[in-house]
């Protein structure tokens, strides 16, 4: 389940060996619950939080498709709160600051 | 034709339990449950009624398809004239009270009048009677309800009953049934204190056999469970996660009202969420969530059955709480968490189980706590009013201040009247957050501008059980809509609500509604119910049944300016996330609204839409 990305907890600081080259790649925070917080390193469990350095223009398809996620669970699918619609996501590129959230099928009320 | 067909009328005033045929062409017009004991209530109460007078009634309620294979049909309500709103109150419940009621042979039991003293009715079967309770009263809800069940020497006997909060006028108090299901909102409970009723016990051994065509039933039925178990939010979102699932969902979306509505984000939301309540405690190596639950009927299983932390400072040395008890369920963990800004999870467990064992609203008294917390950070309140220190996210605030609502003592009888009325006796009543004096649930009408319009209303006051936009606007049942935006959410408000009614009449969980359409309820109800139910039909019920309520409401006093928001959520933009410098747009939602209901400018249905109703 441990995707082939540099990642770690975000809570533990970032070192200097992983700052990206300006413009090169971009810095976004991963959430992952419910079920697909299994997709998470464990440390990253208890946050539900991941720190990304993505290559520039990597879209959410790309980060969904190398953690495994499976498509259908991909239900809900937010950046920065806001939702971010099926057709969207394989065009739609990461930008530095954004957190990407991600749920399967819930409910609640 | 799945109606029992009679009625149980109880005279607490003369003590006498009689029967009476069920109204059956009101059973084609408003099906059961929520629309029919409504019916029966705006037709023997005068709106303007004080809720706690003896001239008031209570109605308990069973659906047609209440008792029966359906999933989920286990669900009562209890109608009356809400003690906290002063307008039609409906609560609903689960459990297995609803079931037992049916089989021992009752749609619904109406109760009016006051008796002179504590009693408790009993039923077993077609014999019901009055009998004492003089030895109940003062009891907490799960003390009464052991205290019955050895007394009957049945342990299938099932109980509803008020705890101290009923008794002591908690504005907000349940009628508690099974030990953790609630009829919760509205103050239902405290109308049941105020007649001396103090609890029914029920026992029903004669089923349901009475449907229509008993096959074709048995065929939906299946189909429908089918429908439930294929679909991936009530087949495997909701018994895994339940409905705390959504504490992260609401707060990444900036909707999750934080410190009584002044922010929408909390910082220890993840602290209090589902995900939390999975995780191994330090202090035990044990998970908070002990196992999920399911009431009768039920194939979705969303309840979350819980362990308290032995060791945290709530219940040291009090192992009556260590055991496994419900909750926490979103909207409790919610009020009693983020609303405070208490990210502390068993102290929201704690206050909840207290709520529980004495019968109160988790919602309107955590909303009600995080007004007085407000106050006093205002310095309007001081800590020698509240007896204790009480900022926002004082989790120790919190637990004592449940303890002593509940039992009726201090600062907990303030806490007892309600947001509203208590930032009125304080000269702050723009800080009471709610909609007819009932507190919010928990979303933010900034950031899902639908449940703006739908808390505004709602004709119980603010509740997200009306109409449950949420559905769309966030998780995109059926469709997804944008929640930041006003267009297209009067015709919204008004589809959620009008099929809402109709689950509600139906004896089934309205949380099948995430995966069932009015189109999967239809087959159920036409082969269990004499008469043709055709979706036509069932949306012309929903319609009937919203305008019903509010008629009564326009009788009770409410006109168009009860329809509305605090001004904090029309003026203080969200500061935070998606929603961020946005404010409510109920303003230019309302009037489309009663335009699509057919209402005039006032919210007064309309003559044609009255005659269309057949109202």
């Amino acid at each position: 389940m441990i995707p082939q990305t540099s990642w770690r907890p975000i809570s533990r600081p970032r070192s200097r060996r992983h700052e990206p080259r300006p413009g090169s790649q971009v810095q976004v925070t991963l959430k992952l619950f419910a079920t697909l917080q299994d997709y998470l390193p464990p440390e990253a469990r208890k946050t539900n939080a991941l720190a990304l350095e993505l290559d520039a223009g990597t879209t959410v398809q790309q980060v969904i498709e190398r953690f495994g996620l499976p498509q259908k669970l991909c239900h809900l699918v937010l950046i920065d709160g806001a939702f971010i619609p099926p057709a969207v996501r394989a065009t739609r590129p990461l930008q530095t600051g954004e957190t990407l959230a991600i749920w399967p099928p819930i409910a609640g009320g | 034709m799945a109606w029992t067909r009679k009625i149980l009328r109880v005279d607490l005033s003369s003590g006498s339990c009689t029967s009476e045929p069920l109204n059956m062409e009101w059973a084609q017009q408003y099906l059961g449950q929520r629309g029919l004991a409504t019916k029966y209530f705006i037709s023997e109460v005068d709106p303007k009624v004080d809720p706690l007078s003896s001239a008031n009634k209570l109605i308990m309620t069973t659906g047609p398809l209440t008792g029966t294979p359906a999933s989920t049909g286990g669900r009562y309500s209890v109608v009356t004239k809400g003690a906290l709103t002063g307008a039609i109150a409906c609560s609903n419940s689960g459990g297995y009270f609803g079931a037992e009621l049916k089989f021992a042979g009752w749609d619904m039991i109406i109760f009016e009048g006051k008796s002179a003293k504590p009693v408790y009715l009993a039923i077993e079967n077609d014999k019901a009677e009055l009998k004492d309770a003089a030895h109940l009263w003062g009891k907490t809800v799960w003390q009464t309800e052991e205290i019955i069940k050895k007394s009957h020497q049945d342990p299938q006997t099932r109980v509803c009953s008020i705890g101290r909060a009923g008794e002591n006028g908690v504005m907000y108090a349940c009628i508690v049934n099974d030990l953790h299901r609630a009829a919760g909102r509205s103050g239902v409970g405290t109308v049941m204190g105020s007649k001396n009723l103090k609890a029914v016990a029920v026992r029903g051994t004669q089923g349901v056999s009475i449907l229509k065509d008993a096959k074709a039933f048995m065929n939906a039925a299946t189909a429908a469970k089918k429908v439930l178990a294929d679909n991936a939010v009530t087949g495997q979102g909701l018994p895994t996660y339940g409905t705390q699932v959504l504490m992260n969902v609401i707060n990444e979306m900036g909707a999750l009202p934080t410190r009584n509505h002044r922010d929408s984000q909390f910082e220890d939301a993840r602290k209090i969420s589902a995900e939390a309540m999975i995780e191994k405690r330090p202090s035990d190596g044990k998970s908070h969530l002990v196992t999920n639950n399911a009431c009768f009927g039920c194939t979705i299983a969303c309840g979350r059955i819980s362990k308290i932390d032995e060791t945290h400072f709530s219940v040291v040395n009090k192992p009556e709480y260590w055991g496994a008890s419900g909750g926490l369920e979103y909207e409790a963990a919610w009020a009693l968490g983020a609303a405070n800004g208490v990210g502390d999870l068993e102290a929201l467990q704690y206050a909840n189980l207290i709520c529980n064992e004495d019968g109160f609203d988790p919602i309107s008294f955590g909303a009600t706590v995080g007004a007085a917390m407000e106050l006093y950070e205002l310095g309007i309140l001081t800590e020698k009013q509240i007896g204790m220190e009480a900022p926002f996210g004082s989790a120790k605030a919190l637990c004592e201040l449940a303890q002593m609502t509940a039992r009726g003592e201090g600062f907990g009888k303030e806490l007892g009247l309600g947001s509203a009325r208590l930032c009125e006796k304080y000269g702050k009543p723009e800080l009471s957050m709610g909609v007819k004096k009932q507190e919010f649930p928990a979303y933010d009408s900034r950031g899902i501008q639908g449940m703006g319009l739908a808390y505004a209303t709602s004709n119980r006051g603010a509740c997200h059980l009306r109409g449950y936009t949420v559905a769309s606007e966030v998780l995109g049942i059926p469709v997804k809509t944008d929640p930041l935006v006003t267009t297209g959410k009067a015709d919204l408000v008004k589809a959620f609500q009008d099929a809402t009614a109709v689950f509600d009449s139906a004896g089934v969980c309205v949380f099948t509604t995430f995966a069932w359409t009015l189109a999967d309820l239809q087959p159920q109800l036409d082969a269990a119910c004499e008469g043709d139910w055709t979706m036509e039909k069932l949306a012309a019920v929903g319609e009937r049944i919203w305008n019903m309520e509010r008629q009564f409401n326009n009788a009770a006093g409410f006109t168009a300016k009860d329809d509305d928001l605090p001004p904090r959520l029309k003026t203080e933009p969200v500061k935070t996330g998606p929603a961020k410098g946005l404010v409510s747009g109920i303003d230019k939602m309302l009037p489309e609204y009663y335009q699509a209901r057919g209402w005039d400018a006032n919210g007064v249905p309309s003559k044609e839409t009255l005659a269309r109703l057949g109202l």
